[in-house]
């Protein structure tokens, strides 16, 4: 198990390949030792390859989304689990594309990444998984997820920290015993509070666990340009230019879907 | 011949027959035949919900659903509910027509005290007066858009869920008649949740029950997601004890065990309404929850 000092953790790149360079050099200049990507790389935004090579050039610790898997796969969706019909209408079009888009070495690559990781963190051991440790596409929300719940997954995966993605918006919660969750939150997408940057987490634990959630801004404007030219659905620019999520609600608790605009 | 059995993966959710089948509405497709004289199964007082909750933190439930009849029949609802928010996110499956002013205020301040959600789920039948009026009683479906309308002023979202009692209807045209119906009302984000029926209590009379085909075999488990399966991860406290699902209460050989931990134990599923929750997967969830195997 690799022993880190400062890591830098993000997840849901959704092809947002602008953020994913600024969050990289902003996590070097903060000291982090290594980089960790929770998984989702495409969906959403565009040209799908150059998240990938940047990923992969940075040598940047990945593991398998849901979204992931199906692309690696050739699945026939993203497995997101959508019944509303226009969630599903939208859902439909950035898979097509990204799949359309995605090398063949590309999804090979995909295709091997492991569904989780261990890691040590100062005295903590952490557990990395996309959704949750027990099933990928699980959703994690803040507000509908029990502390016990939590700590019964720390228990059952002889884990001090347990971090995932996968619902798109960071959330923090101490845990009994000095145990922690993080939902380290999404570079793909702001998180639907009408703010353009997106976040990661950068976590240490030289004496006891830190974790700071850091704003990314970047070029969001270049991106939305890019989405256009590409023929991505113009309620994927909207969110991006807004910050507001304008597609795939059904999935958002009461408590975070009443913060939203939509 | 083995049976097809579905083991407790996890006790994820914990759910609870709070006014057991008694309700101010009966309606004509209800798979417990709830109505406002069925005493069969009694309310859950206040203290008995307080030690299932205590039992539920050292297994690490995830989420608290209530369901009845209707659960706003109980004096104590929002202290019940005040009370769940503390340990858990908690749904509760009303047919909205209960509601006062200060039910809601409590329930707002519940809520907004809370790290947790609550998640008001409102049952309607139709988009139009005379098919919901139709399956849900005279004069309802007024009723429970007037509660709607409570909930959104109070700043809620209630999941709106349409149990789709028309064979014909398709799922885009219930959606979209919803969708409208809600707008005009007021609730201008609405969420949607189409349910199918269970061929059995007043429904297997108000249109047919299960054919004799309609059954979940051993074979049909091999390779199946048991994950969609509520009996997979959920119990449910009645006044009788501890049952494996709130559709399947009244079948004998629901009842797992008095106590949460005894409830544990696989549950066969040799019941007629497991094929409805094989087909279409965690109905009785939010969709929030949902998730299945990658
Ligand atoms: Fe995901």
């Amino acid at each position: 198990m690799s022993e880190c000092r400062k890591i830098a953790v993000f997840g849901g790149v959704y092809n947002n390949h602008l953020a994913l360079t600024a969050a990289l050099e902003d996590a070097r200049r903060r000291g982090a030792d290594t980089a960790f990507c929770l998984g989702d790389m495409g969906a959403f935004g565009p040209h799908p390859d150059r998240t990938i090579s940047i990923l992969r050039e940075h040598d940047v610790q990945c593991i398998q989304g849901n979204y992931d898997n199906s692309i690696g796969n050739e699945l026939p969706d993203c497995q997101c689990g959508y019944t509303d019909p226009r969630d599903n209408h939208f859902a439909r079009i950035s898979y097509a594309y990204t799949l359309a888009n995605t090398s063949l070495t590309n999804r090979e690559w995909l295709r091997q990444l492991p569904a989780q990781r261990r890691v040590r963190l100062g005295k903590y051991r952490v557990f990395m998984c996309h959704g949750s440790p027990r099933r990928t596409n699980e959703f994690l929300w803040e507000s509908t997820t029990s502390t016990h719940f939590l700590e019964h997954l720390c228990r059952n995966y002889d884990a001090d920290v347990i971090l995932a993605t996968h619902t798109g918006i960071k959330w923090h919660r101490p845990l009994a015993d000095g145990r922690q969750f993080v939902n380290v939150g999404v570079l793909g997408r702001p998180e639907n509070d009408g703010r353009t940057n997106v976040w990661y987490a950068l976590l240490s634990a030289e004496s006891d666990f830190q974790v700071e959630f850091v704003p990314v801004a970047y070029d969001h404007e270049r991106l939305a340009a890019q989405m256009r030219s590409e023929n991505l659905p113009g309620e994927f620019v909207a969110t991006i230019l807004s910050g507001w999520w304008t597609t795939c609600l059904e999935v958002l608790p009461a408590k975070e879907r009443r913060r939203g605009r939509y | 011949m083995r049976l097809p059995i579905v083991p407790l993966a996890h006790l994820d959710d914990l759910w609870f027959q709070v006014t057991g089948t008694l309700c101010n509405l009966a309606c004509t497709h209800c798979f417990i035949r709830c109505t406002p004289h069925n005493r069969s199964f009694g309310f859950l007082d206040l203290g008995t919900i307080r030690r299932s909750l205590d039992e539920s933190v050292p297994l690490g439930v995830k989420e608290y659903y209530f369901t009845g009849g209707e659960p706003f029949l109980h004096p104590d609802m929002p202290a019940i509910l005040e009370l769940t928010l503390r340990y858990g996110p908690a749904t509760v499956l009303t047919n909205g027509t209960l509601f006062n002013d200060e039910i809601l205020r409590r329930l707002r301040a519940a809520e907004d005290a809370s790290p947790y959600s609550l998640e008001i789920r409102v049952s309607i039948d139709g988009y139009r007066r005379t098919e919901n009026d139709a399956v849900r009683g005279h004069g309802t479906f007024d009723r429970i858009l007037c509660g709607i309308r409570q909930l959104v002023e109070r700043e809620f979202m209630p999941i709106i869920t349409v149990t789709k009692t028309d064979d014909n209807q398709g799922d885009a045209d219930l959606f979209d008649g919803f969708v409208r119906l809600m707008r005009e009302n007021g609730y201008t984000r609405p969420r949607v949740k189409i349910l199918p029926t269970l061929r059995i209590g007043a429904e297997a009379e108000r249109r047919r029950g299960y054919g004799t085909e309609e059954r979940v075999s051993m074979e049909m488990l091999e390779g199946f997601d048991q994950g969609t399966l509520l009996c997979n991860h959920a119990r449910i406290v009645s006044d009788r004890g501890v049952h494996v699902c709130p559709i399947l209460i009244e079948a004998s050989d629901s009842r797992l065990g008095a106590t949460l931990a005894e409830a544990e134990q696989p549950f066969a599923l040799t019941h007629q309404a497991c094929f409805t929750c094989y087909q279409y997967g965690t109905i009785c969830s939010n969709p929030t929850s949902q998730s299945h195997d990658v």
